[in-house]
């Protein structure tokens, strides 16, 4: 659980998520059980109902974590996506309604280009890369996700921001009908967040189109989400439709909903609590019942390239 | 405790003592044997990626669900006139107990990996873990003397110990309303359980000490 200099991975270091789950087999089999008897309710859970197809992508080495990436199988079935309800189980589960294609995404605001564009003119021009990225949850919990996706700073170019623009908002979906945790306020829907547009230039920034070298499942903010590694997740805007560049702050959702708990910055910091829990240390996903917590770093490891950003603001109060 | 009407003979009591508080005992294992059989990768309900934390919410729930019913014991026998119904009742109450501290415990190991001082602090300075502990010392005296023996010696002191049954479920439903992040239904329909079992215990009360206050009323206490 090192992060820092973003040091050289070589691809072969990392288990193929086959691989993973036919070391699971073998151990099944050399206990005397199939798999399958096994795991019938898990294997199902996260079988999407469409195969995700494959992308092209290559392995960004420089930009990736060398922790073990958690599996597909947590990734894909441990959400917090309240347009499909508040268990963590629940995205999984109700995902399935979420139509991808045809998708389209507007830009509106501070920019020379605007308008609304099709996903696939939106993923057009952009190489694939896929990038280990740690991920820490506002909730005091951990994954590392081997992403696939494109830098954030290279869409957000496109479309020419003007010197006014000093915010980048995006926003999720706002359809009930496919999203049905959208029935009941409890959030102000859509799903609203924003970053500062130095923040969202950072090359850290992704723009996520795939994880496990497919396409997203649904319930990871399929087809088009962003991914910040050095904030809490819920600052990462899932299945968004619109971009929007903007001289004043933008509200987000979570701010809006409890001011005192979530801030609009959401770095992350082990040193500023959450009113309710600490920040200091985080448990990470697939440990078990007998692993030990893990120090929370500051920027969740990523100081080096995120620091420059925050200099001379109090963290403490822009939480 | 052995109030069995007169119409009705052992029958019923057997019933109670070999029917229904063993079938009750097992209903009472069934959370704790699907935390144990998930984790041990058996064919039951998932319990997710992050097993620890789904084994939290069980055993607290579970925790919390007996305490109510334990609860609702004496209401039922008093709107159905089933004295039987008690005989279930230290049972639950002994089950409340042990899904709390087996809830505490998978906190300190599983979730803060047996780290003291994480966890001190966390009671200290974590006003929903101070009340759900606070709640959990409350009841190991009444787990305690749950006994035949130590009621006998307790006598009359036993029943006010027991009281502490009440300050504990309010602590209990707190504890959890405190630590939901934004959905406030469940801890909502939870504390309007509570208020409806303590109220109506508030409303017996009131009702019986207007009635001893009447010279007529036949005596209710």
């Amino acid at each position: 659980m090192r992060m820092p200099r973003l040091p050289a991975i070589r691809p072969s270091e990392i288990t193929a998520e086959r691989f993973f789950h036919m070391r699971r087999d073998l151990l099944a089999g050399a206990l005397g059980l199939t798999a399958s008897t096994l795991l019938p309710a898990r294997a199902s859970a996260s079988a999407p109902a469409v195969p995700l197809a494959a992308l092209k992508y290559t392995r960004n080495a420089r930009y990736s974590a060398t922790d073990k990436p958690n599996t597909f199988e947590e990734i894909s079935s441990y959400n917090n996506f309240y347009e499909f309800g508040l268990d963590k189980s629940d995205p999984a589960a109700n995902a399935g309604s979420l139509r991808t294609r045809p998708w389209s995404l507007t830009i509106a605001g501070e920019a020379a280009v605007t308008g609304t564009f099709t996903i696939e003119d939106i993923l057009k021009p952009h190489p694939l890369e896929e990038r280990i990225y740690r991920h820490r949850c506002v909730e005091a919990w951990s994954m590392v996700i081997p992403w696939v996706g494109f830098p954030l700073a290279d869409l957000l170019a496109r479309f020419k921001p003007t010197s006014r623009a000093r915010f980048v908002e995006f926003t999720t979906l706002l359809d009930p009908k496919q999203m049905p945790g959208q029935r009941r306020s409890v959030l102000d829907w859509p799903y609203v967040e924003a970053l500062r547009i130095d923040e969202a230039m950072n090359p850290l920034a992704l723009m996520v189109v795939g994880v496990y070298g497919r396409e997203l499942p649904n319930q990871n903010g399929a087809p088009l989400r962003v991914h910040l590694p050095w904030k809490y997740g819920f600052k990462s805007a899932k299945s968004i439709v619109k971009i929007r560049f903007s001289e004043r702050q933008p509200a987000n959702t979570w701010a809006l909903s409890a001011p005192g708990e979530y801030g609009f910055y959401a770095n992350v910091n082990p040193e500023v609590d959450h009113p309710r829990w600490s920040q200091a240390s985080e448990r990470h996903i697939g440990g078990g019942f007998f692993a030990a917590r893990q120090p929370t770093l500051m920027f969740n490891g990523y100081a080096e390239q995120v620091a420059g950003l925050y200099k001379g603001m109090d963290l403490r109060r822009n939480f | 405790m052995s109030n069995a009407s007169p119409r009705q003979p052992g029958s019923i009591e057997r019933r109670y003592r070999f029917l229904y508080k063993p079938l009750l005992f097992i209903a009472c294992l069934v959370p704790l044997a699907w935390c144990i059989s998930g984790t041990l990768g058996l064919p039951v309900p998932t319990l997710g990626a992050d097993p620890p934390r789904k084994v939290l919410g069980i055993l607290g729930h579970t925790a919390l669900n007996l305490l109510l019913i334990t609860l609702a014991v004496t209401p039922l026998r008093q709107l159905t006139g089933n004295a039987n119904l008690l005989r279930l009742r230290r049972m639950l109450g002994v089950f409340a107990f042990s899904y709390a501290l087996l809830h505490f415990i998978n906190y300190v190991g599983a979730i803060q990996g047996f780290s003291g001082n994480l966890i001190v602090k966390d009671i200290y300075k974590r006003p929903y873990i101070t009340i759900g502990f606070a709640a959990l010392l409350l009841l190991l005296p009444l787990a305690i003397t749950s006994t035949n023996g130590m009621m006998r010696r307790l006598k009359r002191r036993w029943q006010s110990l027991h009281r502490l049954i009440y300050p504990i479920a309010i602590l209990g439903v707190w504890h959890y309303w405190w630590q939901v992040k934004k959905d406030l239904r469940e801890p909502l329909i939870y504390a309007a359980l509570l208020a409806a079992l303590l109220g109506w215990r508030l409303w017996r009360r009131q009702r019986a000490t207007s009635r001893s206050a009447s010279p007529t009323a036949p005596g209710t206490a």
